[in-house]
């Protein structure tokens, strides 16, 4: 194989990868939130005077849910915009 | 003309994502990412400063807007560390709101426009030293910021646990706990698995902290650069103006988030080591 189409396999199989870790990072991400979201919501019908403290500790919890997902969403985009296999087969 | 626009997206973005870097010596270790440290130490000194003056310039009757807003902030840390740390707040809280504070301002760095300092060095040196003249201006987005702020919370951690257990009751409790056993034999089959999971359970926290604080902030930016070259290239003005709005009005809320989040772990964490098993 010529070296257009290494270049063309890497970059192939490297949006397949970042598509693959957004895709399942979201699904994780997006049913936890709406797990969370929804007893949250349960519970600031049964006890509305705790909607305050709970809603600083809701928000606690998005932010960490959200951690992986968005660790994975700059792997993903790191590898998008420069990305070091390329760059390893461009060299040689 | 599809791969000239390609081109000049990618080339774009690359540019934008590429550090600052002075070599104060030779190899990796020693490339240091100068952009980083200096908005990081402006934004430090600015925080320090503002609240520095503020404290002096105190009054016990009505205060003015600007003592309101930093007792506002000071209350907020306070009580979020009353919350969670049952002991001697004199450290915590300080540590906390530096945290908390710094980390607000190096992350609202995001919100200047990207090519603001681009447009700054072309007025200064001209194009083509703005072509080759690389600046990122949020420290947050450089993985060697946060994972810094994480191993300083890291080294807090493991000295108050030997501040409240003592140095022999922390290395014998990396052996010991979770699982506890009362025959000699069974004591000593599970100290490796207990070696592993407190291991585990120690690198976890330093490294979750830095990532998570990383990831948010270079995936934001990035999407910010990603809006800015398709305005240039593809959407045109107007509706890149409006979509970077909205970007940057979701941001808003995801940069106080991760400031928080950074300062309530950190608290967390200081607070579970101080406790015992």
């Amino acid at each position: 194989m010529d070296l257009n189409q290494f270049i063309a396999l890497v970059q192939a199989y490297t949006a397949l990868g970042v598509g693959i870790i957004i895709g399942l990072g979201a699904i994780g991400a997006c049913i936890g939130i709406g797990i969370m979201g929804s007893k949250f919501l349960e519970s600031a019908a049964r006890q509305p005077e705790l909607v305050p403290m709970l809603q600083g500790r809701m928000f606690l919890l998005a932010g960490l849910i959200d951690a992986a997902f968005l660790i994975g969403v700059a792997i993903a985009m790191f590898f998008a915009f420069a990305n070091p296999l390329l760059s390893k087969i461009v060299a040689h | 003309m599809s791969t000239e626009a390609s081109g000049g997206l990618t080339e774009y973005i690359t540019h934008h994502l590429t550090h600052n870097v002075v070599q104060a010596g030779d190899g990796g270790f020693w490339s240091v990412n100068i952009d980083s440290i200096i908005v990081s130490a402006v934004t430090g000194l600015l925080f320090v400063l503002w609240f520095a003056l503020k404290a002096r310039k105190a009054t016990a009757g009505v205060p003015s807007k600007g003592q309101a807003f930093v007792e506002l902030v000071i209350e907020f840390v306070d009580g979020q560390v009353k919350d969670v740390f049952h002991g001697d707040r004199r450290f915590i809280a300080p540590l906390a709101l530096t945290i908390f504070m710094w980390v607000f301002l190096m992350n609202a760095m995001d919100l200047l426009p990207i090519d603001l300092i681009g447009r700054a060095a072309a007025l200064v040196g001209g194009e083509e030293f703005a072509h080759h003249f690389y600046f990122r201006a949020v420290p947050t987005a450089d993985v060697n910021t946060t994972f810094a702020m994480s191993i300083v919370v890291f080294f807090l951690i493991i000295f108050y646990s030997i501040k409240a257990k003592g140095g022999g009751g922390f290395t014998k409790e990396l052996f010991t706990a979770p699982f506890h056993a009362d025959g000699t034999g069974a004591k000593i089959a599970l100290a490796i698995p207990n070696f592993f999971l407190n291991l585990v359970e120690y690198l976890s926290k330093p490294v979750s902290l830095a990532m998570r604080l990383f990831g948010n902030m270079y995936a934001g930016e990035l999407v910010f650069m990603l809006i800015s070259g398709l305005m240039i290239t593809a959407i045109g003005f107007v509706p890149g103006v409006l979509i970077n709005a909205g970007w940057a009005i979701f941001h808003i809320l995801i940069i106080g988030l991760q400031a928080f989040i950074f300062m309530v772990l950190t608290v967390v964490y200081i607070s579970m080591a101080h406790e015992h098993h």
